[in-house]
């Protein structure tokens, strides 16, 4: 592979010990920043009888409380911020799990760490000024297609910003300007690959694709084997929109997710007691932003699961790992490389009085695409014996979901009693997919 | 003018194996008798209109299994076995603004007709009867 190239070789590869110390004197400043000046830290921390003086040592990060997405709802849309609204510089916007979305704000230093921990990601991998990085994530409220953008531009690449959709054309454009590197989900760059092998492009010989930094979805080894089997070497990318976007990635060594761990500090727990677990143990990832301005999380549940991977990587970086994340500890659901809380679609269910309150949720693989089917039972009223309108009613069922879910769901409807009805813990949701 | 007004029964079916085989054994256990029907599908439904004879019992015990059912005004075209037979009562309607929403074929004991549903049955009805057009009695089925 080469030399290994370094963005900050002084951070990366910093002795385990110093950083460390650097982590803890960041964590002390902003927990004495967030008591003294931010009602919302304040008050959780007085509710939870901690004080910043009780914390003397990285550890005791463990006495502070936990955040939970909730609270960002609770605060929508720019209560959580800590900065006055001047400084904020971008909004991003995800989806919550009932009603509000999630709102994310950034200062330019909020931008600046995101793009920072991206250049040494993609450096970390060898992208850089001789690349031409095609960027297939979603451009706009979500945070995957402007985040890659400034990270490739920033390691002096020549950024390519596709967004998502029409991939012949996609296709065509990875041949004509000699596109090296994409970014985009693991399920799109699985069509891609069919794409161009129906218009009979051969990846390898026609074109120079040959890495590709994908994430915002559940993926495994086995669609990587895939995907390497057309010669682009696909490395995992990890983050969301609270911690800023996508930002962490493997090394060329792809044993496990460097996190910069001036930027993040991640604890992984038991998601039942909380209590902290050791490297090398799986558990629920919690994660405390060292350096974010206009909203900063300590101690986040972000419900992704993994954990600490043990031993130094062989790249010569001390920073922490992660391994790949296996799963949730909540119902979230990934659909084409979009959040989605069944509460949403209960929400939306709720607002449409010609369908009753049961309903399931299938996701199924169709090829490469992820396909969301909802079943709801129709209301005897609103039966009429015209064809027409029952499917116009499912045509403006499919209109709302998508509004809201902003992915394109199918709607079956039901006769009233067709659903299954729970008595226990709702099993709502039926996930066919082979990852 | 009320016996020329057929009641159907309009029912919301799941496309799946064994629905239409429910319906027709509720109709069968109190003894009711299917006349003409027909199914309009899409893709994991279908709406299955039925002429039946006791539209009103029939009705009743479909509902209280808990089936989506409706009773809807249609009008049964007697068709003679003659060929324009119904391109003249469609023609009828046409130039009287009435709009046919669905239609389908019956044969009886004695005479075949064409059952329609009409956004204006009572109007239907009356410029059919005045060109001389048959319809088909409630209880000629």
């Amino acid at each position: 592979m080469g030399m290994t190239m370094y963005w900050n070789p002084k951070i990366e590869c910093m002795p385990k010990e110093e950083l460390k110390a650097l982590q803890y004197r960041e964590l002390k400043q902003l927990v004495n920043n967030l008591y003294s000046f931010n009602k919302f830290y304040h008050d959780r921390m007085v509710e939870h009888k901690v004080h910043p003086d009780d914390i003397t040592c990285l550890k005791d990060i463990a006495k502070l409380p936990f955040m939970y997405k909730q609270d960002l709802r609770d605060n929508y849309p720019t209560k959580m911020f800590t900065v006055p609204n001047n400084e904020i510089v971008r909004y991003h916007v995800s989806s919550g799990t009932t009603g509000k979305p999630t709102l994310v704000g950034y200062t330019q230093n909020d931008l600046d760490y995101w793009t920072e921990a991206l250049a040494r990601s993609f450096t970390s991998i060898g992208i850089g000024p001789d690349d031409t990085m095609q960027v297939s994530y979603g451009y706009g409220l979500f945070t995957g297609g402007l985040g890659a953008h400034y990270g490739a531009e920033k390691v002096g690449a020549t950024v390519l910003p596709a967004s998502t959709g029409n991939t012949e054309r996609q296709v065509e454009l990875i041949q004509d300007l000699g596109v090296t590197a994409i970014a985009c989900t693991p399920s799109y760059m699985i069509h891609l690959l069919d794409t161009a092998k129906k218009m009979g492009v051969d990846i390898q010989r026609d074109t120079k694709l040959r890495k590709a930094v994908l994430g915002a979805e559940p993926w495994s080894e086995s669609m990587r084997e895939h995907i390497e089997s057309y010669g682009v070497r696909a490395y995992d990318i990890y983050g969301t929109s609270e911690q800023a976007g996508p930002m962490f990635t493997e090394c060329e060594e792809r044993n496990g997710i460097h996190i910069c761990g001036d930027i993040m500090y991640v604890e992984i727990i038991d998601p039942e007691s909380g209590e902290p677990l050791e490297e090398g143990e799986k558990g629920e990832m919690v994660v405390t932003m060292l350096k974010k301005e206009a909203m900063p999380m300590i101690r986040y549940r972000i419900k992704d699961i993994t954990m600490l991977m043990e031993g130094e990587c062989a790249c010569g970086r001390t920073s922490p790992r992660i391994a790949r994340i296996s799963g949730r500890t909540d119902d979230m659901l990934i659909v084409r490389g979009i959040n989605v809380f069944p509460s949403q679609i209960e929400y939306t269910l709720l607002q449409i009085p010609e369908v009753g309150d049961q309903y399931m949720i299938y996701v199924s693989r169709e090829g490469a695409l992820d396909e969301m089917t909802i079943q709801v039972e129709l209301r005897p009223e609103a039966f009429t014996d015209k064809l027409e309108d029952m499917l116009a009613l499912r045509g403006r069922i499919e209109a709302a979901l998508k509004k809201y879910l902003n992915i394109y769901v199918k709607v079956e409807l039901k006769a009233p009693g067709e659903l299954p009805r729970f008595t226990g813990k709702a099993k709502r949701v039926v996930d066919t997919r082979v990852i | 003018m009320d016996d020329n007004i057929i009641t159907q029964l309009s029912i919301f079916v799941n496309n799946e194996p064994g629905r239409l085989a429910h319906i027709a054994s509720v109709l069968r256990e109190c003894g009711i008798n299917m006349r003409a029907f027909n199914l309009a599908e899409s893709t994991e439904f279908g709406i299955l209109r039925a002429i039946v004879d006791r539209p009103d019992e029939a009705f009743e015990k479909l509902k209280s299994t808990g089936i989506i059912v409706k009773k809807t005004d249609v009008i049964g075209i007697v068709i003679q076995d003659t060929p324009g037979s119904l391109f003249q009562a469609a023609d009828i309607m046409g130039k009287a603004g009435i709009n046919i929403e669905y239609g389908y074929a019956y044969t009886g004991r004695t005479t075949a007709a064409f059952f329609i549903r009409v956004d204006d049955p009572e109007k239907a009805v009356k410029v059919l009867k005045d060109a001389g057009i048959r319809l088909i009695l409630d209880s000629e089925i």
